[in-house]
């Protein structure tokens, strides 16, 4: 229904690109498109206004340097402001010199405190601290419950009782000490900013434990309200952060452009699923470019460098540029692809996916019929499908509990990826000898160039399969930038 | 099979370019940084590549078009597995103590309106009493837009205000204003004149048979309170309600339901928590048949519209609710005021996958203008049925177009 910001960039952007260079009539109509966007995307109004003022002014005077095309050059500058706006660097929290530090989450109803409070409990246990679950809300009817329930879940001790609020927080505190827990995380009901009781209770609680860390939980589908959120909570208990829930829909989280730019703390943390692991620190220069339709390719490079092991890295760099995929190899990377999580999250990192691909069903279970099949074939039937005949096919079957059908389906499937894996070695090798510009922008007919080659920079295609494939038509003229002489807006400028 | 063999090849291929782009990128950083040199100018993008062309064009490179068609290949088809065997019932025990049901006076919209209608009055306050030039129109567009109304919307008002205004020749802004206000309800209640009534705003039941209301929506906006709160005034209003407690995904969530069904007197069916929901809403309708129930009101886990597999499941909840044919009288899109142009997304896509009757507009009584909801209703046709403007069991309350838009309009702050 409404294109994401980043579809609608990509249309602006490709505009931009067909021309020579960057007029002021050229930015006035680029800053009302981007206004729009950034609407479209639950920006605040007032902060839009803001933005664009200073993309303009950015804009208009600068100059034009020489290794960039005009629409690079705006790229560079918008992500530049959008990058600087949701926080420059990333945050962190503040331990307390004399333990329990002490860390409350506060926000409107549904919200996701409660899942945040047990998300952030994991993931600091598996920095080494020692967390207390503390459930204050006494509010919402079983929220204790659901946190006592997560808790368990995650492993960390929890700690509530009946009484109110402030005695709870302050109970906490108490019981981390017996219990010798170094950081606190005290769970607190939702209420509107302008429900003076409850924001004085609140305000009470915070007086109570002295919280080195005050949170506010927002939903990332907030529209422009956000702003009245953040400035209340901030007024009420002087915020230190923000985490960002639900960043896993569609909404493109304009609202933590709003916040960041009206509270002036940084996003810390970013709620990425439902599962209690899918919660991370939140990266402004990632967020950007995802805004940016750049895809998340530094989160998918660092979980790539943290599951792939050295060996299987290597492989893979060689099977693309020598060409040659063998079921064998196919397998390995499946393990590898595997242990990053879900396909469909990985899926979503890679930027300038087509819709269809981002939304197309994927059944992790399939993993592990194809993994069957090709696990009860022969070392020597892996390397050279073509032996695979009637009987074997039959054999296959009865190992791997599958149908010959479905053999068939994955050899002929497995065949025309080999053909693509074959044109692509073809033309990464020629790309390597050419240096670094067999990049998108090459302009061949048919040839859907954009990411892929674009990131990898000049080792790698200009385009063809999967990356044309999964892209379809949603980035036109190629993945801009990440032209080493040019500044890479996917990364951190140099 | 198809997309998870391209996909898994598609990100053998992204995983090796990651790693190659890390390196390019490093090394240009070192050699940047030692040279101190101007960087090179880019190679020219003539030359070597346009050589390179034909080869490129030669190779066996798959169209889009092919890959698409691939992609979409008919995968094997699937089996749609067998309901599970209906575990036994486990309703809760009726109250032994006959509930108190609050009687409580229903509140009327435009009292909890009231900060909403000062912050659109000072908005529009900066315009009063001025001429109306540029500024006049900028200043109610982006009042419109700060109450979430979006950007398509917000234009088609104003495009109806600016034709009526050269019809009616009108000087002053509060002029514009109150034109404003008339199109907000126009748009609201429908145009009766072309058949398309946006005004049918009850929540529909009869009397003697099957009546089952479901509750869909993302998380965290509302759901289980919304039911609570029908429940007690459907239960006040001499209903046997049934509770069906849908959403075992979310810890306790169940339990929020019961603390309802006790509060208010309704009765709650229940499965363990990571039940098939398929099998709590079953046991629902046959507990809700078997005891004369007037009224099931079903509740889900909140889902992200863009999960396929959730909105599968949502759909083969419909399904079983469906095996009761005509049962199925309202399926509630409940939505966060705070909401967002995501709003209109959410509505389109839980109405693709079953069929919304009406929208449950929550915590409307903060400062969030719920702009969203004149969006759905003019892009989708789904009129808001009923309106959540309090923690208290009473405040639930039936949306009335004209008061709504009287509210965010009226003169008085």
């Amino acid at each position: 229904m409404f294109d994401s910001l980043s579809d609608r960039l990509d249309g602006i952007f490709s505009k931009i690109r067909s021309r020579g260079r960057l007029t002021e009539r050229d930015v006035d109509e680029v800053s009302r498109e981007i206004r729009l966007a950034l609407l479209e995307a639950d920006v605040n109004v007032r902060v839009v206004k803001s933005f664009i003022g200073r993309v303009k002014e950015r804009a208009i005077g600068a100059e034009v340097a020489k290794a960039l095309d005009p629409g690079q050059q705006f790229i560079k500058i918008v992500h530049e402001e959008l990058v600087e706006t949701l926080g420059g660097v990333t945050g962190k929290l503040t331990m307390s010199p004399k333990p329990p530090t002490v860390l409350m989450l506060a926000g409107l109803q549904g919200s996701g405190k409660t899942t945040a409070a047990a998300k952030l409990a994991r993931l600091l246990k598996s920095q080494g601290l020692h967390p207390l679950l503390v459930g204050a809300d006494l509010q919402r009817p079983a929220a204790v419950e659901q946190l006592r329930v997560l808790a368990g879940r995650v492993d960390v001790p929890f700690y509530s009782e009946a009484t109110d609020p402030v005695s709870v927080a302050r109970g906490a505190i108490a019981e981390a000490q017996r219990l010798g827990r170094n950081f606190v995380i005290v769970d607190t009901a939702g209420r509107l900013q302008i429900d003076t009781d409850l924001m004085n209770e609140l305000r009470a609680i915070s007086d109570a434990v002295q919280p080195q860390n005050t949170l506010l939980v927002v939903d990332a589908m907030t529209g422009q309200e956000a702003v009245n959120v953040a400035e209340a909570f901030n007024d009420a208990v002087g915020l230190d952060g923000v985490i960002l829930t639900k960043i896993d829909g569609d909404a493109r989280g304009g609202a933590a452009l709003s916040v960041k730019e009206v509270v002036g703390k940084p996003i810390l943390f970013a709620g990425t699923g439902e599962k209690l692991d899918e919660f991370e620190p939140f990266h402004p220069d990632r967020m950007a470019s995802r805004i940016l339709g750049m895809g998340d390719v530094l989160t998918l490079i660092e979980k790539v460098e943290a599951t792939f092991e050295e060996e299987e890295k290597r492989k893979a760099e060689e099977i693309v540029q020598s060409g040659t995929l063998t079921l064998e190899d196919f397998l390995d990377q499946m393990q590898q692809i595997k242990r990053m999580g879900p396909l469909q999250n990985v899926l979503g990192m890679i930027p300038g996916m087509s819709k269809e691909i981002r939304n197309a069903e994927i059944d992790d279970r399939e993993i592990a019929r194809i993994e069957a099949i090709i696990r009860s074939m022969t070392p020597e039937e892996r390397r050279r499908p073509d032996l695979i005949n009637g009987s074997r096919r039959m054999r296959i079957a009865q190992g791997s509990g599958t149908s010959t059908s479905e053999i068939n389906n994955l050899l002929k499937q497995f065949k025309q990826v080999q053909t693509m894996m074959k044109g692509m070695g073809g033309l990464a090798r020629k790309a390597k000898g050419k240096g670094k510009k067999g990049k998108g922008r090459m302009k061949g007919p048919k040839m859907p160039s954009g990411f892929p080659g674009g990131l990898q920079g000049g080792g790698l295609p200009g385009g063809g399969l999967p990356g044309g494939a999964l892209q379809g038509k949603s980035l036109p003229g190629g993945f801009p930038g990440l032209d080493p002489e040019a500044g890479l807006p996917g990364f951190p400028p140099r | 099979m198809v997309v998870v063999i391209v996909v898994v090849a598609a990100l053998v291929l992204v995983m090796a370019g990651a790693f190659v782009a890390v390196r390019v990128s490093g090394r240009g950083k070192e050699r940047r940084g030692v040279a101190g040199e101007p960087a090179a100018p880019p190679v020219a993008r003539s030359g070597p590549e346009t050589a390179t062309a034909p080869d490129e064009r030669a190779l066996p490179t798959p169209s889009v078009e092919e890959l698409e068609a691939l992609l979409r290949a008919p995968a094997a088809p699937e089996v749609e597995a067998p309901p599970a065997p209906p575990a036994p019932p486990a309703p809760s025990a009726p109250p032994e103590v006959a509930p108190e049901v609050e009687v409580v006076e229903r509140p009327r919209l435009r009292d909890r309106l009231g900060r909403t209608r000062s912050a659109f009055s000072g908005a529009f306050g900066r315009i009063r009493g001025r001429k109306i030039d540029d500024e006049t129109w900028d200043e109610l567009e982006e009042s419109l837009l700060a109450a979430d109304v979006g950007m398509s919307t917000t234009t088609r008002l104003l495009d109806a205000v600016r034709t009526r205004a050269k019809e009616t020749s009108a000087t002053e802004p509060d002029e514009l204003i109150s034109l404003l206000r008339d199109e907000v309800v126009t748009l609201l209640v429908g145009d009766t004149a072309n058949g398309v009534d946006g005004d049918d705003r009850t929540l529909h039941m009869r009397a003697g048979e099957s009546n089952v209301w479901m509750f869909v929506g993302v998380n965290g906006v509302g759901k289980t309170t919304t039911i609570g709160k029908l429940a007690s005034q459907r239960v006040g209003d001499g209903c046997r309600v049934v509770l069906a407690a849908g959403d075992t995904f979310r810890a306790a969530a169940a339990d929020q339901l019961q603390l309802w069904a006790e509060r208010t007197g309704g009765e709650l069916v229940r499965g363990q928590e990571g039940a098939d929901p398929g099998s709590v809403v079953f046991d629902a309708m046959a507990a809700a048949s078997g005891r004369g129930a007037d009224l099931v009101l079903v509740d889900t886990a909140g889902r992200l519209h863009t999960k396929s597999n959730l909105m599968e499941e949502l759909k083969k909840l419909r399904r079983i609710v469906d095996r009761t044919p005509g049962a199925l009288k309202e399926v509630l899109l409940v939505i966060d005021a705070s909401t967002g142009q995501n709003g209109l997304v959410q509505a389109k896509q839980f109405a693709d996958a079953v069929d919304v009757t009406g929208i449950a507009l929550t915590k409307l009584d903060g400062t969030a203008k719920g702009g969203i909801v004149l969006a759905i209703q003019s892009e989708l046709g789904i009129p808001v049925k009923v309106v959540g403007v309090g923690e208290g069991v009473g405040d639930l309350i039936e949306f009335d177009p004209r008061e709504f838009a009287a509210a965010l309009f009226s003169e008085e702050g």
